[in-house]
């Protein structure tokens, strides 16, 4: 952006004052999430740079607190590092456990969001669909409502699920298909919104091209409209995942001690003992957020590139 | 021959009238694309709008006193307000107590009472306590063991309690109360807090939703105005808060702002404020404002920034060469046709803002908390019945704003990233 030639005085001014304006909002929005990576190394168990660190002194910096995450909960983090040791760790530590359950209920609740998901949004997105609006507004709805309000509900719901038409099946309080099915519920308004703005770019007359050569509309679909779609179903995908990669309370309220996530435990470090390592679980999350960012922006970057090609 | 006549001369190959071929097909059509969203739609009917559905029941219903009491609830049914309890329905009571004692569950009925009347509950228990030493005269005996039985107040409070459905938890939760006379009034000025907190939790989301404008704005517009290949770049430092952890997020905030926190640490190292001196920015109403506009930031900037794109740089120049001022130009050419990206992204922000739990819960400290927290404390204490009320009335603000989002804008046109 260039200023004009004709700008007066009094426009460069505040020109530059804009730019430098829009700067700190930019350190506003990013500083504090690079803030703790280096913190995260600090020696001390401080939540500020110490002497040592301002001046790169090696003393300064360790990876205790990395450490410290693999060996919380262990039986016996003591012994020489071999085979033993490695299975200890993989068994009891507290946050490799934690770590598992999110890759598990984020994996589950990310397939069940996605399958879904994608198949009502080609649902709604036909133009013979009855009642869409109001379908539309009640699948997203989840994103809007309070997260306290869908938690609680959900808290007595599965304390009897089958108590609504008079029988006992058992709880799915503290069972992992309970916790599946809510973050699938919170992710799926994410997989309709992406997955109906990919359809809306989709020319509706391939599907007619592909019926007219003969496929039947198994074949159309995997050959013809899923190639087409896959980038909005995998970005929808993805925010599904870290939806319930950072989702903490529902965990809260219906996750037993076997379901504890990642988020669960850093509720837990933030509310009692705030401790470095806490840092160190952030910053392995933010490189994982820079990671899955990167992927959404190349997917982006191929949906424009397939939807140039595509005609209409 | 008439029209209709032409019309249903027309057949298709198999013989059968075109019309009603038509509307077959289309019938056909219809049902197909709904049966792809109905495998969704059920999925989200039980695990989300029947759990909500079930919990905002329990804000109007509680069978406390209904189902431990019945023969004290027959004897209310018998006879119509305004009875003075006779000796029948004080035996009536000492009947159930004595069930309630053998059940264990005269605190579950005298928590029921205790909304409708509060400070009842320790009369049940203690009541209950020696149930089984009650004799008739049953009067006498229950008076005798505390004057509060012959109260009018107390038998008023039971007959509202015997019925399970009551609408006693709204009253608690929009501060009033019941009188001894059964006439609604408010509650004494120094307890009343609901209304405060709602009012706090309106106002807050307010100022937050404006700080995020008020941000959002200048990033928005150097977005929209700089090339593509340095906008996508900038873009990056908006999208990866928006992808970064809550948590992580509001652990961030806690070490920057802490009174031992970077922030305090830099100040202090430069000498603007003394050892003494640090400024309490975190667990407080000021900790919740700053990273609540933190985390909020980016929905604000991504649809302002989506509308802004659209705009023609061509009108500014239009204005600027009919004479123009830039601040004319700004105000009269360029904002107004910003205001549907304003319109939704202060809406999102204030929805979400509205019925926000983590931040305050984490950072919010004492006066930092708002209506999200304090039904996740009375679902704690186990005061289901008045979580669901205010649960009721949250939601009830949020689908306001819902539909007033989706009458304005669309869902259709919400967008990430």
């Amino acid at each position: 952006m260039a200023l004009p030639i004709y700008a007066s005085p009094l426009e460069r001014i505040w020109h530059y004052a804009y730019l430098v304006i829009c700067a700190g909002i930019f350190i506003f929005l990013v500083a504090p999430i690079l803030v703790v990576l280096p913190l995260s190394f600090n020696a001390e168990p401080y939540f500020t740079f110490t002497q040592e660190m301002l001046t790169f002194n090696p003393d300064g910096y360790s990876m205790r607190w990395y450490d410290a995450l693999l060996t919380d909960g262990m039986l016996a983090p003591d012994i020489p590092r071999e085979g033993a040791w490695w299975s200890d760790m993989w068994n009891n530590s507290t946050w490799v456990k934690a770590a598992k359950n999110s890759i598990i209920i984020g994996f589950w609740a990310t397939i069940l969001a996605t399958f879904l998901g994608t198949l009502a949004a080609l649902g709604l997105t036909r133009p013979e669909m009855p009642y869409r609006r109001v379908i539309t507004a009640i699948l997203i709805s989840p994103m809007i409502v309070p997260i306290i309000i869908i938690a609680t509900g959900l808290f007595f719901f599965y304390s009897s699920p089958c108590g609504i038409i008079g029988l006992d099946c058992g709880r799915l309080t503290a069972t992992y298909v309970g916790i599946i099915m809510a973050h699938a519920t919170l992710g799926i308004p994410f997989v309709i919104i992406t997955v109906t703005a990919t359809l809306s770019g989709f020319d509706q007359s391939l599907i007619r091209a592909s019926a007219s050569l003969g496929a039947n509309p198994r074949i159309t679909f995997f050959k013809v409209i899923l190639p087409l779609i896959l980038p909005g179903v995998i970005s929808g995908a993805l925010f599904a995942f870290v939806t319930s990669f950072d989702e903490v309370v529902a965990v809260l309220f219906i996750a037993g001690p076997d379901q504890q996530t990642i988020p669960r435990q850093m509720w837990n470090g933030i509310r009692e003992a705030i401790s470095p390592a806490i840092l160190a679980v952030a910053t392995i999350l933010v490189i994982i957020s820079v990671l899955l960012l990167t992927t959404l922006e190349l997917l982006r970057r191929r949906s424009e590139r397939l939807r140039g090609v595509s005609p209409g | 021959m008439s029209d209709g006549a032409a019309i249903d001369l027309l057949k298709t190959s198999d013989g059968r009238p075109l019309k009603a071929a038509l509307a077959e097909a289309q019938r056909r059509a219809k049902r197909r694309a709904f049966l792809l969203v109905a495998p969704l739609l059920l999925f989200v009917i039980l695990t989300f709008i029947l759990p909500i559905g079930q919990m905002l029941h329990r804000s109007v219903y509680h069978d406390g006193l209904a189902a431990n009491a019945p023969v004290l609830k027959a004897w209310f049914e018998a006879n119509p307000e305004g009875t003075a309890p006779d000796e029948a329905a004080y035996a009536a009571l000492a009947a159930d107590f004595k069930t309630m004692k053998a059940a264990k569950t005269a605190g579950i009925a005298g928590t029921r009472v205790n909304y409708t009347l509060p400070a009842t509950r320790s009369l049940f228990t203690a009541t209950a306590r020696v149930a089984d030493k009650l004799a008739p005269p049953y009067k006498e005996a229950l008076i005798a063991l505390d004057e509060k039985w012959a109260s009018p107040e107390v038998w008023g409070a039971l007959r509202a309690a015997s019925s399970a459905y009551t609408i006693d938890f709204y009253l608690v939760s929009v501060d009033l109360e019941r009188a001894a006379d059964g006439t609604i009034q408010k509650v004494p000025e120094n307890t009343r807090i609901y209304i405060y907190l709602f009012v706090k939790t309106f106002l807050l989301s307010g100022l937050i939703t404006l700080t995020c404008l008020i941000l959002a704005f200048p990033v928005a517009h150097l977005l929209a105005v700089l090339p593509m290949a340095r906008a996508n770049l900038l873009m990056i430092c908006v999208l990866l808060p928006f992808w970064t952890s809550l948590l992580v997020r509001t652990t961030s905030w806690i070490v920057v702002l802490q009174s031992q926190g970077v922030v305090n640490d830099l100040l202090i190292a430069l000498g603007i404020i003394g050892e003494d001196g640090r400024l309490a920015m975190m667990y407080n109403q000021t900790g919740t404002i700053i990273v609540m506009t933190h985390v909020l930031l980016p929905f604000m900037i991504l649809p302002l920034y989506s509308v802004m794109k659209t705009i023609p740089p061509s009108y500014a120049r239009a204005a600027r060469s009919l004479g123009a001022t830039s601040w004319t130009t700004f105000r009269r050419i360029y904002l107004p046709q910003t205001l549907p990206g304003i319109g939704a992204g202060a809406l999102l922000v204030f929805i979400l803002a509205v019925g926000y739990y983590i931040t305050p819960a984490l950072v919010g400290g004492a006066d930092g908390q708002l209506i999200s927290n304090f039904i996740d404390f009375h679902m704690d204490k186990s005061n289901w019945s008045l979580a669901a009320a205010l649960s009721a009335m949250l939601l009830a603000g949020v689908l306001v704003l819902y539909w007033l989002y989706d009458r304005l804008i669309g869902i259709d046109n919400l967008k990430l990233g």
